[in-house]
């Protein structure tokens, strides 16, 4: 089964280079899900908690690069949060290694394809996440 | 198709619309089947297929459903907001259903697309993305847009051919522009070239009187040797500080007679003729510039080594020198601001790109185009560095730093074949006895008069050799050897010629990032300015207020860089003439029960939109400086601060709503 892949975008860069990746028809697994915010400091831990929680073996936070935030130091923000959430994650034994965060800007569809298809496989590698047995979810 | 039962009145009722886009979804995702599909979700009242759901038709078909079914949440399922938001929310509004309680789910540039040999998988996903845009679609909340004024002036950033066309039209139209221009002349780089393709009419011939025309307009005021250095605010009210840099010449006084640089005793390289010849540290730019001043650059100049020297103040009998200037900032307002810095050519690497910078023979066009100028260091005669003798035979090596995997894969859009064709035309004209080597992988040759210009070419008697060479080797005497592989023949050729010519590709310059970074307009992948839309958007950037024109955006030759000019001025009117711009209505709400006065999302939010009241001990928001970031939302440790549009909740039901089927 492919492992299923949250990734959460950001309005100005990595949505519009994911959208660049279609027009292009760079291909990535379909159990990839994108969820658009309007900066990637939007994203708060619960999100992807939340995520976890609802099925997700493989969080991805996709930002602009640093100094090319639409609104400047948002993506730092992020930064540091998704630190601290990938320490968390460690602690409540999912592993930080599934949460990741990657600067993607508008003109990188390639990249957006295969940073999709590069974590697919490092989450495929590491198997469905622990959290899925515990909890039941399917 | 209708959903058997209705909700209660009062509650949400939803319209889901699939798009098959042609066959661009339905070839790949079964569209009546996720149609089937949402009528099943909660809320969802009635679904429609359509092929085109953007068309005339497929809007008309929202809007009976919005009527037939009083729908107060309507989800489209179709390409991607960052094309098609806009018009679905005009299309709802219309329909009385307010925009913000419109949701648009992308199955095609983020699921058919992606997935075209996986039509169950992309068919499962296109589901579970209406899933999760139906369950936002309930938590939606109506918003409106705010209107700001936009203020009348408008900032130009630099000031070549691009710059000053949107300039002169803006100007025309009444409205005050500041042209703000880094160089002590306005012009760029056309006002560097002899003659210009596909005409090869003299350049500074109609470039000089624009030029002056842009000085005469009495709303454009010139800021030359000036950079903008910050912007703040948003469309309509942007504030721009902008640095003068000191030109010690005093430009009220000066008349740009040029005695002052008669005096100066100090020679240093001529950066306008590509560093070619001399000019001293106090000069006029060049002869037609505008502003026609004087500059000194006190880099070089004797006092800044400490020295006495008065040579240019004892000159000038206008008492213009002023070693006492300093910089100077001011600070402009304005309600549009077009980007037209230009472009640059590749800086080939010394023992690199054909002995570039280590055989005094091998040189880049522009470095050419200033031989070949009347007005050049040489008077137009063409002679090589190495002993001034006028080079007999010549070889143009094209696409120097483009087209190539190592520098950059970018093709110079047809400019840099044209140009090197352009110099070895002119030179043949002039001299039809000198041989000419043309070396290139594929010549592009797109717009009008331009195949012409090849083929003019070849009369000529310009020798085309197809084949990027492999090396350039310099002999004793200075005499350089192009081998390359003839592709057509298939043989390899050595060819001796007397210089070498680098027909250098197009590449973004440090400002390029600079502004990029202030402006925060994306850069495309040749590092150049992206624009909104690669079609339908050339001139706009993700920005509002803020376009782009000329080579900035991409490699351009003249005519598309002046049309960009003037179609950035008219992008850029459309807001100052009806004076009013819509702000999304995105921006964060504090929750004042719940605020704890903790003032981490004060730290955080990057425009200080966020005021902690002291008294109260509650952080308020101040909406016209909020820009909808929703940073400030996810610091919240109590949940009191929400991006509107973006609530946790609405975030939230996208996130519970995954992965359900799968
Ligand atoms: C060697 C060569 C030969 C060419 N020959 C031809 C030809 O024959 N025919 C033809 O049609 N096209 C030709 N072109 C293309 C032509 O040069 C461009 O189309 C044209 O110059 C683009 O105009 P522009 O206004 O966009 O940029 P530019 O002419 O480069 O002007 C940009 C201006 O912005 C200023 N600037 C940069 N950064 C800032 C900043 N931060 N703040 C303020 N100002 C700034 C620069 O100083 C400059 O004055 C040639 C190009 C090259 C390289
Ligand atoms: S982070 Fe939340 S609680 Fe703290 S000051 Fe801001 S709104 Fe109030
Ligand atoms: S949404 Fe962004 S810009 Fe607005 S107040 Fe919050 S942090 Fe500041
Ligand atoms: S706007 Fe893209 S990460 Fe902030």
């Amino acid at each position: 089964m492919e492992p299923k892949i949250v990734a959460f975008c950001c309005n100005w860069c990595s949505y519009a280079g994911a959208d660049l990746a279609g027009v292009s028809r760079y291909q990535y697994p379909a159990a990839v899900r994108i969820l658009r915010v309007m900066c990637s400091g939007r994203v708060e831990p619960v999100f992807i908690f939340d995520a976890f929680k609802n099925g997700a073996d493989g969080v991805i936070v996709t930002g602009c690069h640093p100094g090319e935030c639409h609104y400047v130091s948002g993506n730092l923000n992020a930064e540091k949060r998704v630190e601290n959430t990938r320490k968390a994650l460690e602690y409540l034994g999912l592993g930080a290694e599934r949460l990741r965060l990657k600067w993607i800007s508008a003109s990188e569809g390639l990249k957006f394809a295969e940073v999709m298809r590069e974590f697919t496989e490092e989450i495929k590698a590491l198997g469905p996440s622990p959290i899925k047995s515990r909890m039941s979810v399917k | 198709m209708e959903k058997k039962e209705k909700v209660n009145e009062g509650e949400e009722r939803i319209g889901v619309f699939v798009c098959r886009c042609g066959v661009n979804i339905g070839g790949v995702v079964d569209c009546d089947e996720v149609a089937r599909y949402a009528a099943t979700l909660p809320g969802v009242v009635c679904v429609s297929v359509n092929k085109f759901t953007c068309s005339d038709s497929g809007q008309a078909d929202i809007q009976e459903h919005i009527r037939k079914y009083n729908l107060n949440r309507v989800v489209v399922a179709a390409c991607t907001p960052k094309t098609h938001e806009p018009t679905f929310r005009v299309c709802c509004e219309e329909a009385g259903v307010n925009q913000y309680l419109f949701e648009f789910v992308n199955i095609r540039d983020q699921c058919s697309w992606m997935h075209i040999w996986d039509h169950e998988g992309a068919t499962k996903k296109a589901k579970d993305l209406v899933r999760m845009g139906v369950y936002r679609a309930k938590l939606l909340e109506p918003l409106e847009e705010s209107e700001v004024a936009v203020d009348q002036n408008a900032v130009v950033i630099g000031a070549g051919v691009a710059g000053m066309q949107a300039a002169m039209d803006l100007g025309d139209m009444g409205f005050h522009v500041y042209l703000v221009e880094k160089e002590p002349s306005i012009g760029g780089r056309m006002a560097r070239f002899d003659k210009v393709f596909p005409t090869n009419d003299c350049s500074i011939c109609i470039l000089g009187p624009k030029m002056v025309e842009v000085a005469r307009n009495e709303n454009i005021e010139i800021m030359s040797y000036s950079e903008v250095v910050e912007v703040k605010g948003f469309v309509g009210n942007f504030e721009a500080t902008i640095e003068h840099k000191p030109r010690y010449i005093d430009v009220d006084k000066c008349t740009g007679c040029a005695q002052c640089v008669e005096k100066c005793p100090v020679e240093v390289p001529y950066d306008f003729n590509e560093g070619f010849g001399t000019r001293r540290a106090a000069y006029v730019p060049f002869p037609q510039a505008v502003p026609l001043r004087g500059v000194i650059d006190l880099e070089n100049c004797l006092r800044s080594e400490g020295k006495e020297c008065k040579a240019c103040i004892k000159a000038c009998e206008r008492d213009a020198i002023d070693f006492s200037q300093e910089k100077k900032y001011s600070k402009v307002k304005a309600g549009v601001i077009i980007v037209a810095p230009g472009f640059v050519t590749y800086d080939p690497e010394p023992g690199n790109d054909y002995g570039y910078g280590m055989d005094d023979n091998v040189i880049t066009t522009m470095e050419f185009e200033r031989l070949l100028n009347a007005a050049g260091p040489t008077e137009g005669h063409v002679i090589r560095p190495s002993d001034c003798k006028e080079p007999m035979r010549l070889g143009f090596i094209n696409c120097v730093g483009s087209r190539d995997v190592k520098t950059n894969v970018h093709c110079s859009g047809g400019v840099c074949c044209m140009f090197n064709m352009k110099n070895a035309i002119l030179l043949k004209e002039k001299r039809p006895e000198i041989s000419c080597y043309l070396f290139y992988m594929d010549i592009r040759a797109p717009f009008r008069g331009y195949e012409e210009f090849y083929n003019r070419a070849r009369e000529l008697g310009i020798r085309f050799v197809r084949g990027r060479p492999s090396e350039v080797i310099e002999k004793e005497n200075g005499n350089l050897v192009i081998r390359a592989e003839d592709t057509l023949k298939g043989v390899v050729r050595n060819i001796e010629v007397d210089l070498v010519v680098l027909g250098t590709g197009i590449v973004p310059h440090s400002d390029i990032e600079k502004l990029s970074k202030m402006l925060k307009i994306p850069r495309a992948a040749d590092g150049l300015l992206m624009e909104a839309h690669p079609k339908l958007g050339p001139v706009d950037t993700v920005l509002g207020g803020v376009f782009v024109a000329g080579g900035a955006s991409g490699p351009k030759d003249i005519p598309l860089s002046v049309a960009q000019g003037s179609g950035a001025a008219a992008r850029a009117a459309r807001l100052l003439v009806t004076g009013k711009a819509k702000i999304e209505g995105i921006t964060a709400a504090s929750d004042t029960e719940r605020c704890i006065g903790c003032s981490l999302c004060v730290d955080v939010c990057p425009y200080a939109a966020l005021t902690l009241d002291e008294k109260e001990n509650r952080v308020m928001v101040v909406e016209a400086i909020c820009k909808g970031c929703g940073t400030c939302a996810a610091s919240c440790p109590v949940g009191a601060m929400e991006q509107r549009h973006f609530k946790t909740e609405q975030v939230e039901a996208q996130v519970k709503n995954l992965f359900a089927l799968t």
